[in-house]
């Protein structure tokens, strides 16, 4: 608690402790001789005392023209109660407005902080060697390119390169996984991360601002101010629903007496007119009461800030309010092979036909390809295991779309796809395995072909099937491979709809044409690496960016970046979602609910402003806790 | 030009109260008020100056909700 809320806890229990024993004597419980003038006075007291800045901001609300402002509300409602010699029931009402208040205050505060404190990745300070000792500096003052330390248990302050030393690292707080990641000279560490168990010496490549922890935190402070619908929906209903009830009430009070008086009905149960106008103005008061919206409005944003925080515990970054509430609705998702289900790094599976052996058909391959640093190449070269001779390769010919023709120590050696051996009249054996095959051929005679192959991550079978158990309808992957290998990791992961020997344009359209088929009401997600698809994550309704650790393209261009790789996000990302929206409308149906029974009952006289102010309060309270089970979404 | 402010207000309800204040100003173009960030980001006019707009906002800000802060 902080100051200003201690003091309001104070003027409660004082204002609450003279209040009991007043309430007794007016009740009758305690008789005491003492006259009514002097009751007022001694009621005052606790009312002042725990509701005079309330009174205050009501005079100013009206000094400022703003009339429905709900100090205002509670101001005139408590006062017309004592004016009309309910003076218990005034003071107790201004007394639960204000443990309301305080409650609210208290959790919102609660909240705010453990939310933050699952999101505190920002690094407090840089240690910078200097003669031989350690000196303490502002993350913000590093310069780029300068060697830092970091000591086991402090945080890694900049992005950078391990220059000396061996560690683990705890990167639960980016990636949400809590399995320590090893790191050694020439890897690369982020900001944000936990340095466990050596000192490490590290070479900085990015200035703050532009460093992991940074960009996150810029990102998850500012997702909260992208609302969603239902936030706007609430904001607009507060502004047209107290000056609806203020205006019932006033309806309330002054037309069914005159009714009553008019046709002479009903009067016969009141003593005296005066009688007549006080239960009704009564009624009025309650409905004052009733007409302060702040349980709604609160709980709906709590609930969303509870849902966004939760997801980046778990290593999701959510953009936005309104991207959780579309998430929620997703029911179609289109995602990119390589990268997203795959491991998006190549490697050997098989040679194939080769009248010699397999190491020498890779050799021959790695030196032809000695130039190029295409994936597919790279995964030769460690499949030959040996170091590459540069000087064994001489006229090296790349021919675009088709492969390379070298000479490897003097023999002309043809590394390519069907058009190249085509082009080169050698007689070639297709390959029945799916992946990507490259033929190669040795003085203008065959010499088989090399099977390579993109690894499935080990967790992509799960992800499909728990997409497909979180609600998603259509599950299509989309791939630049062919046919063949589209097939095959289609079937692997167990998945029937794909689009294959797409061409990144074809990719746009492809989605488009899904968006087609979801209609109005179904969304559609696009997952990817973040490499060369940002058209597509842009095209979707919302599109989805994993392993994006470290890669600014697609934190820039995503609306929810997985922080890690694992496909298995993607459900979670949709529960968590989903959960989330289910207790906004939860929290909105039984607010407006309960506040809308109490109207009722007011209106009908069964309700008085007890009830009323216990409801509001109950209500608040009810729906605050339930908004903060948003944040419970580890195990989901 | 986009810039983001700290604030301090007690209610959810005061801070939209806040965000269509700001939004009436003169020289400000959108703006948002996150209550649970307690933030306000706020997007100015082309050529406004940003310190004499927000001077606005915030006495703006104080007619509805006197309780308020924007940390300028």
């Amino acid at each position: 608690m902080n100051e200003k809320q201690k003091k309001l806890l104070m003027r409660i229990v004082a204002a609450a402790v003279l209040w009991v024993p007043l309430f007794l004597m007016t009740e009758g419980i305690v008789k005491l001789p003492v006259p009514r003038w002097a009751v007022f006075l001694l009621f005052l007291v606790p009312y002042l005392l725990v509701g005079h800045d309330v009174l205050r901001k009501a005079f100013l609300g009206i000094r400022n023209g703003r009339v429905f402002d709900e100090n205002f509300l509670m101001a005139v409602a408590t006062v017309g109660a004592i004016v009309l010699g309910e003076y218990g029931e005034g003071v107790a009402v201004m007394l639960l407005y204000q443990v309301g208040e305080l409650f609210q205050s208290c959790a919102v505060g609660k909240s705010r902080r453990s939310i933050s404190a699952l999101m505190d990745i920002r690094p407090d300070y840089a240690n910078i060697e200097s003669d031989g000792g350690l000196e303490q500096v502002d993350p913000d003052e590093v310069e780029v390119g300068s060697v830092i330390v970091v000591q086991p248990g402090e945080k890694i302050p900049l992005d950078g390169v391990v220059t000396e030393g061996i560690s683990s690292l705890n990167t639960a707080a980016l990636t949400g996984e809590s399995l320590p990641c090893d790191v050694g000279p020439d890897s690369r560490v982020l900001s944000g991360s936990v340095n466990m168990t050596g000192v490490l010496k590290i070479r900085t490549t990015a200035a703050f601002e532009e460093s992991t922890a940074s960009r996150i935190l810029d990102l998850v402070e500012n997702a909260a101010s992208r609302k969603s619908r239902s936030e706007n929906f609430i904001a607009r209903f507060a502004r047209y629903y107290t000056p609806i009830v203020c205006c019932a009430a006033l309806a309330l009070a002054v037309l069914p007496p005159l009714f009553c008086m008019v046709t002479k009905t009903g009067l016969a149960s009141y003593d005296t007119l005066g009688g007549l106008w006080r239960d009704w103005v009564l009624r009025a008061c309650t409905f004052l009461v009733i007409s302060c919206p702040c349980a709604v409005v609160i709980s709906v944003p709590l609930s969303f800030f509870a849902g966004l925080g939760g997801a980046s515990s778990q290593g999701i970054l959510i953009k936005g309010s309104n991207y959780l509430e579309t998430l929620s609705r997703v029911r179609v998702v289109a995602f990119d092979k390589t990268g997203t289900i795959t491991k998006g790094s190549f490697a050997v599976e098989t040679v194939h036909r080769s009248p010699l052996p397999a190491e020498e058909v890779l050799e021959y391959a790695a030196h032809a390809e000695c130039h190029s640093s295409h994936p597919i190449a790279r995964s030769i070269q460690d499949a030959c295991g040996k170091p590459v001779d540069m000087s064994r390769v001489t006229d090296v010919e790349e021919i675009s779309g088709h492969g390379i023709v070298a000479k490897v120590d003097g023999k002309t050696v043809a590394v390519g796809n069907d058009r190249l051996m085509n082009r080169l009249n050698v007689t070639h054996e297709d390959c029945f395995h799916a992946g990507t095959v490259l033929h190669v051929a040795v003085d203008g005679v065959y010499s088989g072909h090399i099977v390579i192959a993109d690894e499935l991550k080990e967790t992509s079978r799960q992800a499909v099937e728990q997409m497909r158990r979180a609600g998603v309808e259509k599950i299509v992957m989309l791939t630049g491979d062919a046919e063949s290998a589209a097939k095959k990791v289609a079937a692997e992961v167990g998945l029937t709809d794909y689009r294959a020997g797409l061409l990144p344009a074809d990719k746009v359209s492809a989605v488009e044409e899904l968006l087609r088929e979801c209609g109005s009401r179904r969304r559609l997600a696009f997952v990817g690496d973040g490499i060369n698809d940002a058209p597509v994550l842009a095209r979707a309704d919302i599109g989805i960016a994993m392993g994006a650790l470290g890669s600014d393209a697609a934190i820039e261009a995503a609306d929810v970046v997985l922080m890690d790789d694992d496909p298995v996000k993607i459900a979670k990302a949709i529960r968590i979602s989903r959960k989330c929206l289910r207790i906004v409308k939860e929290n909105i149906g039984f607010a407006l609910g309960v506040k809308l029974l109490c109207l009722l009952l007011a209106a009908l006289g069964l309700a008085g402003m007890w009830l009323a102010i216990a409801a509001d309060v109950g209500v608040m309270i009810l729906a605050v806790l339930n908004a903060i089970r948003c944040l419970l979404v580890k195990k989901l | 030009m986009k810039k983001s402010y700290k604030i301090d207000v007690d209610c959810a309800n005061c801070a939209n109260l806040m965000e269509q204040a700001a939004k009436k100003t003169d020289g400000v173009k959108d703006c948002a008020v996150s209550f649970m960030t307690l933030k306000m980001k706020v997007e100015f006019e082309e050529g406004a100056d940003a310190d004499a707009v927000m001077k606005a906002v915030r006495a703006n800000c104080k007619k509805v909700e006197d309780d308020c802060e924007i940390y300028l």
